[in-house]
């Protein structure tokens, strides 16, 4: 059996999952006897678990089900949520999102088997007050099996992905059979039986595996029942629970040994391990469809699951899994896709017919131009449409992150949330979680105050405020970050800049608050007095800036000291497709993102003045520093002197500049090319695109010449 | 990428012409072999990388190879070729070679491994191929494609 193939689909799933019991976890903190948030819980990690087992991840397996069963005791009232369950419950999720990074990474889960998680949760359940003497006794049962069970682990350990024989549930006298069996040093064993597709007798099948199971042991427990098993109510796999005096293997191959059966899978019956799964079968009855659906979609092998466990293992270690990145995609959005692509065929053709019609007359052929045309731009709108996912899955982990915060500075805070749905493209949402939290991190550490009392003083809350809000703006997504809390001191900026001899003193002079706030942005430029875990070893906001501008955005801050901090992050929706302006400079073509640009003005040569050996121009009251680009590019300008200039205003932030043209040819969408790693020491140039003759323009950055 | 192989079947060369002198390339990191067209100017780069060429929807850098081995540019002729090369690091970057000959099969006898030889001439060839007579001096597209900035880059 090769689960490789669902590899991608486990760790998206398992990273929702874990993501929702974060959510949910949360919650949960905050009203500990919601039942609604305990039964989501309690669902998501009943389904993690199936998932894991069906993959083969037995650890992960192991503490999803030790999470699960903590639920299960919490869902039937028999124990409370308190803070310390809540904050080993967050260890967990840790150590689970741990697993599936390994996994990721690896394919493998990796070795840490997360005892001390595991023990706190079974304290916790044994803590418990009723049914805690029942509980204790099983245990202590089902540790005298335990030295068995350590002895078969290897065929008890590659079962696991099919256990279904797990989800039985026992009555009590059923147990109490089965401790007297382990007393009496008979094997109580598990045993889902799946039968092949293509069989036409399931039950005359079942009922010989039955005969042949019965020869080596008792059956106690069957799933369906023997009745629905000869009535054939069955899918393709049943359970049994035998007692026996025969191991394992001399079961599975009995069974196996029957025609049309593809496979047989079993393990030792933990007692422990019994009672949580029998309420987990009850309120999940629809639940075990996720198994059978897997068991359904494999080729039929007689082999035993042993040896395929152990080839997806081998598997899994050969090729170390390069996990795709995925888009989940809506299907309404593909069959648009699939319609404008149908669009664009009959487009085509028109098109063919009206060139070849003879005497084909001009006009046709641009009345089906415009109709490609607009095809292809709904085209592009639906692609893009296709990529953008929400901000959510990013955001969503930052309440968790908030709460952590809290707990380790000893603050009070509270972080609220808006526009997660906001959407962006799916290469942008993967980057931008870092950055984000570098500044939720910075807002909790640095700008909240300390000190609750100077909160007061300030006639703030005494928690703490940090906001993050998401919201669409033209072409462009805002996210803010915002704190209400001590603001940027100024002051402190400066004069940490002088100390360390980023700027001088009177350069420090001449520069405006906002221009020294500005300096924080610099590589290891931290204020922080003291350096913390958290934040404050210098390496964030020149790390947070760098990489959005690696997604063409920008970041800026406006602080009010004593009042708190605003970060904004503006990204462009889209990277691959801009809008641009197409100009030509020194005879060459290059294309401006029309993102950047201000205005175009027609400037005469004596209206550029000379300010400190540079040239610049005043705009309708502003001075802007003109730019010749064909000096930037090295080329030589086509104009002559006399002739007005053509100056394309381009803006960073606040700061404008303008872009010396030789001439424009207009407005175009291009797609955006990477020159490739070979040439791309040249800043100016953020890429290539190919027009519509074939030819290569390359694409100006302004925000290198500013 | 051409050290000798150990088995002793012939490794595929295209020869290939520039200045005076024949040059064998590995076969097997050749994409692909077009003639000369427009090539784009990238501005501020090293003298040698002519530009870059749009290769069926993609940019190809283009580097002159006459330049980076110290000869004098000359005009493009009829025989003026690009040959596109796949590398692991830089992905697909196009020589200009004076003219593309054949493709030549040497057997592992046939190669004479030069010793390292820091002065610049031989930088650039690692081997040299006898066939029928004549010689092919074996490119070493690791030494061509060195660029001390785009070492610091990688």
């Amino acid at each position: 059996m090769d689960v490789s193939q669902y590899l991608d689909v486990f760790i998206d799933e398992s990273k929702e999952h874990l993501q929702n019991l974060n959510t949910q976890i949360l919650d949960l903190e905050q009203e500990p006897g919601n039942m609604d948030t305990i039964n989501e819980i309690f669902r998501a990690a009943h389904t993690l678990k199936g998932m894991a087992g069906t993959m083969g991840y037995k650890r992960m397996q192991n503490l999803t089900h030790n999470m699960e069963n903590v639920f299960s005791e919490v869902r039937n009232g028999e124990a409370k949520v308190n803070a310390a369950i809540v904050d080993v419950l967050f260890q967990c999720l840790d150590a689970l999102d741990e697993y599936v990074s390994n996994i990721q990474s690896t394919g493998d889960e990796g070795d840490n088997d997360n005892e001390n998680l595991i023990k706190v949760f079974n304290d916790f359940l044994e803590g418990k007050s009723s049914e805690g003497e029942a509980a204790k006794e099983e245990k202590s049962e089902a540790k005298e099996a335990e030295p068995e069970k350590a002895a078969v682990a290897e065929t008890a350990d590659s079962s696991d992905e099919d256990a279904s024989w797990k989800s039985i549930k026992f009555a009590e006298s059923q147990l109490v059979v089965m401790k007297e069996a382990i007393k009496e040093g008979k094997k109580v064993i598990g045993l889902t039986v799946t039968v092949q597709e293509s069989c036409i007798l399931k039950a005359a099948r079942a009922f010989l595996v039955y005969k042949a199971v019965e020869e080596l042991g008792e059956i106690i427990v069957s799933n369906p029942s023997a009745q629905d098993i000869e009535d054939e109510k069955f899918d393709l796999e049943f359970s049994l629970i035998v007692i026996s005096d025969s191991d394992i293997e001399a079961l599975k191959s009995a069974a196996t040994n029957v025609s049309e059966i593809e496979k047989a899978v079993g393990g030792y019956v933990q007692l422990d391990g019994a009672p949580a799964e029998e309420k987990a079968v009850e309120k999940n009855e629809s639940e075990p469809e996720n198994k059978p659906a897997v068991v359904a979609d494999k080729k039929p092998s007689t082999v035993d699951s042993g040896a395929n466990a152990a080839s997806v293992n081998k598997a899994a270690d050969k090729k170390k899994p390069v996990v795709n990145r995925t888009v989940r995609v809506d299907i309404e959005k593909l069959d648009d896709l699939m319609n404008l692509v149908s669009e664009l065929i009959i487009a085509k053709n028109s098109l063919v017919s009206a060139a070849t019609t003879k005497g084909a007359s001009t006009n046709n052929v641009n009345e089906q131009i415009e109709y490609l045309e607009s095809v292809t731009t709904n085209l592009h709108e639906s692609v893009m449409k296709v990529r953008m996912v929400p901000i959510e899955s990013v955001v969503n982990k930052f309440p968790r992150m908030i709460r952590d915060l809290q707990k380790k500075l000893g603050k009070k805070m509270e972080l609220y949330m808006s526009g997660e749905e906001t959407e962006l493209d799916r290469t942008v949402v993967d980057e931008i979680g870092d950055p984000l939290m570098h500044l939720l991190r910075n807002s909790a550490d640095h700008g909240i105050e300390d000190d609750v009392n100077l909160r007061k003083e300030r006639g703030k809350p005494e928690a703490g405020s940090i906001w993050l809000d998401a919201y669409q703006d033209g072409n462009n997504v805002v996210i803010e970050v915002r704190d209400d809390g001590n603001g940027i001191d100024v002051a402190a900026v400066r004069n940490k800049a002088i100390e360390r001899g980023t700027i001088t003193e009177e350069q420090a002079a001449s520069m405006s608050d906002p221009e020294i706030i500005n300096l924080l942005f610099l590589p290891s430029f931290s204020t922080a007095k003291q350096v913390s875990d958290i934040s404050g070893r210098g390496v964030g906001l020149d790390v947070v800036k760098s990489k959005i501008e690696s997604l063409s955005g920008e970041v800026d801050v406006k602080s009010v000291y004593g009042e708190g901090s605003k970060w904004t992050i503006r990204l462009p929706l889209t990277l691959a497709i801009i809008q641009s302006l197409m100009v030509v400079i020194g005879g060459e073509k290059y294309a401006i993102p029309l993102g950047n640009i201000q205005t175009i003005e027609s400037i005469v040569p004596d209206e550029i003045r000379t300010v400190q050996q540079k040239e610049v121009i005043n705009l309708r009251g502003s001075v802007i520093p003109i730019i010749r680009l064909n000096e930037v590019l090295g080329c030589e300008s086509t104009r002559k002197p006399e002739e007005d200039y053509i100056v394309v205003v381009v803006k960073k932030g606040d700061v404008q500049a303008g872009l010396v043209i030789d001439e424009l040819t207009g407005q175009q969408e291009i797609v955006i090319k990477s020159l490739g790693k070979y040439i791309n020491k040249s800043k100016v140039i953020s890429g290539a695109t190919i027009l519509g003759d074939g030819e290569v323009a390359l694409i100006i950055d302004p925000n290198a010449l500013i | 990428m051409n050290e000798v192989k150990v088995f002793s079947e012939a490794i595929q060369y295209i020869k290939i012409e520039v200045g005076e002198e024949f040059y064998g390339v590995d076969i097997s990191i050749i994409d692909n072999i077009v003639r000369m067209q427009r090539i784009t100017r990238v501005p501020n780069v090293a003298p040698y990388i002519k530009g870059v060429i749009n290769l069926r929807g993609e940019i190809v850098p283009i580097m002159n190879l006459r330049l980076k081995m110290g000869l004098e540019e000359i005009e493009y002729s009829k025989t003026t070729r690009i040959i596109i090369i796949k590398t692991e690091n830089f992905g697909k970057i196009g020589l200009i070679v004076d003219a593309v000959k054949e493709v030549v099969a040497l057997e592992e006898d046939q190669i004479e491994k030069l010793p390292y030889d820091n002065s610049d001439e031989n930088h650039f060839v690692n081997a040299v191929g006898k066939v029928d007579g004549s010689l092919v001096s074996l490119l070493d597209i690791n030494v061509v494609l060195y660029d001390k900035s785009s070492r610091e880059e990688a």
